[in-house]
Parts: C-alpha cells; sequence; structure tokens
C-alpha cells in the first residue's frame, strides 16, 4: 500500500536535492510519507478490512444475535442454504429489477435536463438549482414524501388518476405489481439532481467552436447532439453510469421505509435480505454469508458494466 | 496579543472537553465506554412506547419520581419494532443492559431461552406483594419458560372490533340498552357488516390487509385459535399445523371481501380513516387504537372483544401483552435487582393510568377495581384478555417477526382474491415447515 507513495518521494528529491543533504532528506519524507497514510491506513484496516475478514470468517459460523461470538464451525452449509433459498434468488432479482428501474432514466433524464438547461442564456441557476434541490433531502424526508403521495384513497397519486379519468388507481406500494416501480419513480426524483450536476458541467466544457464547426458543415440540431455533443459527454456519462449503478446496487434505505420489502417481499432487496436474516432473525452467521455474496456479486457486476462502458466510450 | 488570545481560548476549551471527559465517566455516555455498574440510585428503564402510550407511561413515571425521590430514573424511548430487540439483546451481551426494559410476550421466548434475561423467584416476587395470583393467569403463564418465570406482564392488548355507534343504531343492531346485539357464528356477523354498508353506502368493515403483516397475522390468527387448532411445538422444532383449520379461518377471511363487505387493497392508516370517516360501521384492529378512533369521533363509537366465529375451541383473540425484564447483568451491583422490582411494582400500581390508553391491565387488583369497571369503553372488551391467543413460542415468531412476513403474504393474496384459500394454507404450512427446520439461533 505504502511503497508506491514512497518511492516517488525518494525520486523527486534525488532529483532536486544536492548529494549532502539527500540522506537527510530521504529518511525525513520516508517518515513524512508513511506518517501521512497512517491514519488513514489505520483507519481502512479496522473499519473496512477488519470487518471484511471478520465477515468472510463468520459465514462459516452458525453466530447468533442473542448468544455473541462466533458460534460454532458448520463450513460451508451457509451457503448451501443461501444458493438453495428462493428468498435469496428473489432479493437479488429485486435489486437488479430496482436497478434497471433507476438506472436508465436516471442517466437519460439527468441528460434531457441538462441539455435543456444548458439551452438557458439566462435564469441558468433556477433550474440547476431545482432540479438539483431534491438531492439535498435526507431519505427520510423523501420516504415521508411519498408515503403521502403513494398513500391509499387519499394520496395524491391516485387522485391524480382519478382525475384523469382513470377508473381504479392501483395501490402504488401495496400492489406487488407496482411497489417497485413507486419506488424507483420517486428515487429517480430525488437523486436525479446530481447526474444532472454533472452533465451539465460537462456540457458547458465542450467549446463553442466545435459547435459553430459543426453547424457551418452543415449539421441539423439532432445531429449535432447525436455526433459531437453526446460523444464527447462520454467521461461524464462513463462516470455516471458506474456510480449510478453501484448506488442502485445498494439500494436500501427508502425501500426500508417506504415499504419495509414488501408487500409479500415484492420490494425486498437484497441488502434488506441480509439486515432481516441478521437483526431481525439474529442469525448473523448466515446473514454474513449473504452480505459476502453480495458484495461478491456487486464487485463483479460492477466490473463488467465498467469494462462494458470503456469498451463503447472507446469505439464511440 | 490576538494570537495568545486564541491560544488561551483553546486551552481553555481543550479544558473544558477533557473536564467534561472525565465527569462523564459517571454518565450514560461514561458508563457504555467503561462498563462501570453506575451509582446505585440510577435506574435505567428501556422501552418502545411513543404516542399516545409515551405520553400515559410519562405521567406514571412522574408519579413514581415523586414517590421515590431517592431514584434517579433514566427512561429511554425507542423505536417499536425488530431494531428495538436488537439493541436490548446487543446491549446485555456488551454487559451493559438497562435495570429495567419492557418486552412483547411474545418476544420473551427468544429472550429468555438466550440466557439474557434474569429469572425473578417466588420470594423476590412476595416481598415487593407481586404475587402470581396478582397477575392475569393466561399472561403470568405465558411469562415463564423451563418453569422459570422471566417477565412480569403489565398488560394484555387484544385484537378487538370497534363499531360507530349511530351507525350501528341505524342499521338495527343495536338493543334496548344500547348495546351491540349478538354477533358471534359465521353468518351472523357477516349480516351485521351487511347491515352497516346498507347504512354507511361504502363499506360494512374496515381491516388492513396491505403493508401491515401484522394485522394480516392477527385476524388470521384469531379465527384460526378458534378452531381450535395449534401451528407449531416444542419451540418451535415440530409443526403440528392443522391445515385443514388454515383453510377454513383464510375462507372466511375471503367471504368477507367476496362478499363486498370489507374492501381490498386499504393499509393500516386507511383502515382506521374508513371507520372514523363514517365509510365502514366496524373495524378489526387492536385495542390500542382507541386514542385515535376517541380524538376522531369522540364518543361516537364502542368496542367489544372480536366475535366469536368458531366454536370448536375456547374463545380465542390474538393478543400480546408488554411485560417488564431484568435483562442479566454482568454483577448484582449492576443489577440492583431490589430497586427494579419497587419500580416494576410501582408502575403496576399505576396500571388504571395505563388503562386509559386502550391496554387491558394485567395487575388484577387494577383489573378488577371498580375504577376500571367503569373506565368505558375499556371494560366492554376486558373479558378479552382470558381469550389471549398469544403468538406460537419459537424464535421465529412474535411481534415484527419473520412468521409474520412469511404468512402476510399467503393471507393478503386470500383477501385480494389472488390466491384460494386451500394454496394459501399449503403455503403457510410450507413456510412454517421451512422455519422450523431452519437453525435456530437460540
Amino acid at each position: 500500500m505504502s511503497t508506491a507513495p514512497m518511492s516517488t518521494a525518494r525520486t523527486t528529491t534525488a532529483r532536486t536535492g544536492t548529494a549532502a543533504g539527500q540522506a537527510a532528506r530521504t529518511t525525513g519524507s520516508r517518515w513524512t510519507a508513511s506518517g501521512m497514510l497512517l491514519p488513514f491506513g489505520a483507519f481502512y484496516v479496522v473499519f473496512l478490512l477488519g470487518p471484511l475478514v471478520y465477515t468472510a470468517v463468520a459465514g462459516f459460523f452458525n453466530g447468533s444475535l442473542v448468544k455473541g461470538g462466533l458460534g460454532d464451525w458448520v463450513g460451508l452449509k451457509n451457503y448451501a442454504e443461501a444458493f438453495g433459498a428462493p428468498e435469496f434468488w428473489s432479493s437479488l432479482g429485486n435489486t437488479l429489477w430496482f436497478t434497471v428501474l433507476t438506472t436508465v432514466p436516471l442517466i437519460v433524464l439527468a441528460l434531457a435536463l441538462a441539455l435543456m438547461t444548458d439551452r438557458f442564456s439566462r435564469g441558468k441557476w433556477f433550474f440547476r438549482l431545482a432540479f438539483f434541490a431534491p438531492f439535498m433531502l435526507p431519505s427520510s424526508v423523501i420516504s415521508l414524501l411519498f408515503m403521502w403521495i403513494y398513500a391509499d384513497e387519499i394520496g395524491l397519486a391516485q387522485a391524480t388518476v382519478k382525475l384523469l379519468g382513470g377508473q381504479a388507481p392501483p395501490s402504488w406500494l401495496g400492489d406487488p405489481n407496482w411497489a417497485m416501480i413507486s419506488i424507483a419513480a420517486a428515487t429517480v426524483w430525488w437523486t436525479v439532481g446530481f447526474n444532472f450536476v454533472i452533465y451539465l458541467a460537462a456540457l458547458q466544457e465542450i467549446p463553442r467552436e466545435v459547435h459553430e464547426a459543426a453547424a457551418m458543415d452543415g449539421a441539423g440540431p439532432w445531429q449535432r447532439l447525436r455526433l459531437v455533443v453526446v460523444p464527447m459527454l462520454g467521461r461524464a456519462t462513463t462516470l455516471v453510469a458506474v456510480l449510478q449503478l453501484v448506488a442502485s446496487l445498494k439500494v436500501f434505505d427508502q425501500i426500508y421505509m417506504m415499504t419495509n420489502g414488501g408487500p409479500e417481499d415484492s420490494t425486498r432487496p437484497s441488502l434488506l435480505y441480509v439486515y432481516q436474516t441478521g437483526f431481525t432473525d439474529s442469525r448473523t452467521g448466515y446473514a454474513s454469508t449473504v452480505s459476502l455474496l453480495l458484495f461478491v456479486i456487486i464487485l463483479l457486476i460492477s466490473l463488467v458494466w465498467f469494462a462494458l462502458i470503456r469498451r463503447t466510450e472507446k469505439e464511440a | 496579543m490576538r494570537m495568545q488570545g486564541r491560544r488561551r481560548f483553546l486551552g481553555a476549551a481543550g479544558g473544558l472537553a477533557a473536564a467534561g471527559a472525565l465527569s462523564g465517566c459517571s454518565s450514560a455516555v461514561g458508563q457504555a465506554f467503561t462498563g462501570s455498574a453506575g451509582p446505585p440510585s440510577l435506574l435505567n428503564f428501556w422501552h418502545p412506547f411513543t404516542g399516545g402510550d409515551g405520553a400515559q407511561l410519562v405521567a406514571m413515571q412522574d408519579k413514581y419520581r415523586k414517590r421515590r425521590p431517592g431514584t434517579d430514573l433514566k427512561s429511554t424511548t425507542m423505536v417499536w419494532g425488530a431494531p428495538y430487540y436488537t439493541k436490548l439483546t446487543l446491549a446485555t451481551l456488551g454487559g451493559r443492559p438497562p435495570q429495567v426494559a419492557i418486552t412483547h410476550m411474545s418476544r420473551l421466548p427468544t429472550l429468555a431461552a438466550s440466557g439474557l434475561l434474569r429469572d425473578i423467584s417466588r420470594s423476590e416476587l412476595a416481598e415487593h406483594g407481586m404475587q402470581a395470583s396478582r397477575f392475569n393467569k393466561a399472561a403470568f403463564r405465558r411469562a415463564h419458560l423451563d418453569g422459570k418465570l422471566y417477565a412480569l406482564p403489565l398488560d394484555t392488548h387484544p385484537f378487538v372490533l370497534f363499531f360507530r355507534k349511530k351507525i350501528a343504531e341505524k342499521a338495527g343492531l343495536l338493543d334496548g340498552d344500547g348495546e351491540l346485539k349478538d354477533l358471534d357464528g359465521p353468518d351472523k356477523f357477516l349480516d351485521a357488516m351487511r347491515a352497516a354498508k346498507e347504512v354507511t353506502g361504502v363499506w360494512g368493515g374496515s381491516v388492513a390487509s396491505i403493508k401491515d403483516p401484522g394485522t394480516n397475522w392477527r385476524i388470521f390468527w384469531t379465527l384460526y385459535r378458534q378452531l381450535g387448532a395449534d401451528l407449531v411445538a416444542d419451540g418451535g422444532r415440530k409443526v403440528v399445523m392443522d391445515v385443514g383449520a388454515a383453510e377454513e379461518a383464510l375462507a372466511y377471511i375471503r367471504r368477507m371481501t367476496a362478499e363486498k363487505l370489507v374492501p381490498t387493497g386499504i393499509d393500516y392508516t386507511s383502515s382506521l380513516t374508513l371507520l372514523t370517516s363514517g365509510k365502514a360501521g366496524f373495524l378489526m384492529d387492536g385495542e390500542w387504537q382507541l386514542p385515535a378512533v376517541r380524538d376522531a369521533v369522540k364518543e361516537d363509537f364502542g368496542m367489544r372483544t372480536f366475535p366469536r366465529i368458531f366454536r370448536d375451541g375456547p374463545y380465542a383473540c390474538a393478543a400480546d401483552s408488554h411485560a417488564f425484564i431484568l435483562p442479566a447483568a454482568p454483577s448484582e451491583k449492576a443489577q440492583r435487582t431490589e430497586r427494579s422490582l419497587a419500580f416494576t411494582r410501582a408502575m403496576l400500581d399505576s396500571s388504571l393510568d395505563w388503562a386509559k390508553g386502550g391496554h387491558i391491565p394485567a395487575w388484577e387488583p387494577t383489573a378488577r377495581s371498580d375504577a376500571y369497571g367503569d373506565l368505558r369503553p375499556q371494560a366492554d372488551y376486558a373479558s378479552a384478555a382470558d381469550g389471549a391467543a398469544y403468538d406460537p413460542a419459537a424464535w421465529y415468531a412474535g411481534a415484527d417477526s419473520i412468521l409474520y412476513r412469511r404468512c402476510a403474504g399467503a393471507i393478503a393474496s386470500v383477501q385480494a382474491g389472488r390466491a384460494r384459500p386451500a394454496a394459501a394454507a399449503d403455503a403457510i404450512h410450507g413456510a412454517v415447515r421451512e422455519l422450523a427446520k431452519m437453525e435456530a439461533p437460540v
């Protein structure tokens, strides 16, 4: 971990320092570099690597929340149970479904909003603030807000459908077919501002001359957008897509508060499954196994996704 | 000068912080770090009571503080649900439990079997005048595990029936004294709801069927237990479910929605709103909704025990109890049994305050008092405590448990007409068998 920065420091001093001062400075900067890294290194080991290793180990035991300690060695039994449990697969499916429902609109919508906002020469600050504002709200506020909007009989969403002539609007959070879509819609409204700001910043970095040159070459507005602007936003898209994917795979807060995984477990994501097995059912050993599996799955999906995006970016 | 001033300020601030940290050793935060027992006068009490219950509890605690100024009572309110039990468990495992805490009786088997609780002996009970005979029998029996007493019940909170007086009157459901007529039996209850529907023009009765696994479970468990059937035995390891009875109970639940007497797809809050807004004449819910209903409709409502639909077993209604427990402390000095039991006794003596929120006192001196007998509508359903059907004694059962979650889906799909009762009964059977096979955490 700490060798790379140290050797850089040494070569720098070697190039700039005099022969006499070299020895003293090298020792000094060696300690400076590792000293600077130490606080974070310790933090990293204690709070990230340590728990990760402990989780991996605990996954081979039948630990219990009500007993403390690791419990008894059970070998691969927890893994066998996880792979054989329909709940494990259904919660993973829910997580992926949520990811699909949120990632695509969060990229497309953010881009569309940014393109429109970018066209305003005056009052741009208003739109920037308006679209970004929801992102600043905490998850509990969002959850409460949308629980009222989606409420049965008295909620705004059902009233709107009735106003538009719909006869029997679904119970947005109570119908297994609609609950996840409703939560995804709330999430898109909540977090689109972040991606929007990234896109807006990237748009402002595209030089005016490029637009002018394309226009002079006879490219129409649609062609300019498709062939000039979108490709030039490639790096922003990569960033947004990867961040969004990881955020969606880790979804927990708003689902925990809005439906607690219901109805009929149709909105229970993997993280909530881990939480329920660990903290409601007190089976910490099994919960460790599931969370480790989830960690590996998120890592793999993110790597594949990253590779895919990078390749399309290079082709474009 | 300016630099010096700043330094002096920083020094003073640092000194203050250090002093705060040192004096903090005797505070709750300090204890959490050092694990010390704290001063003997300190009594930590954890409970999950908010809203109406919370307000009543504050009144009871104030009385206690006035009577026992020598005790420094630190009462901590936590959000109800599974996280409350997680905190209680971890604090006890970590050797820093509160001296007294509230638990749901349905959660007691797991806590007691894990060795997290200190048991209470007969002689200790007698010393504080809390003999077995002074508690409600059903609740007190449920407070035991393997012959040892682990909890002192405060109340029983059953699943009951609310009704609007004016709707019932117009529907011809009241007798000469203004009391609700007999509703027992499968058809009588549905007929009563049908009559109420004629009056309201919308629904007869109301019960939450979505987004609330607890209510799904309570209506099912009430009817299932009235059929004389049980679910599990041997601490949850053996399944003794009567699938036929479950199908019968579910078929009855379906009749309510299929005959359009009760709406489908309404959540907990809406089920209450239907009653209070006069769109339903009856509400099937826990008695704890009493303050909310009273706030909304003043005196135009009544309550009674959930009707006796089936006669195959003794009268039963889904119920639970709040109870005082003594989490096991690392030393007798930290346990402070004497003070804890005296506190429990004082709270039980204030049971009448507690009953105002709707709960039936488990403390017999209060339950049998004239003052409670005059409390309306509380006294009208007090007999429900004797028919209390507690959740099965298993690690996966109890308030906000995995059993609720697993069964709620099947029950809700019957209510909505998505699944046939027989299929749902099989689904519940399968879920319970799977849970029984699972490696128990206790």
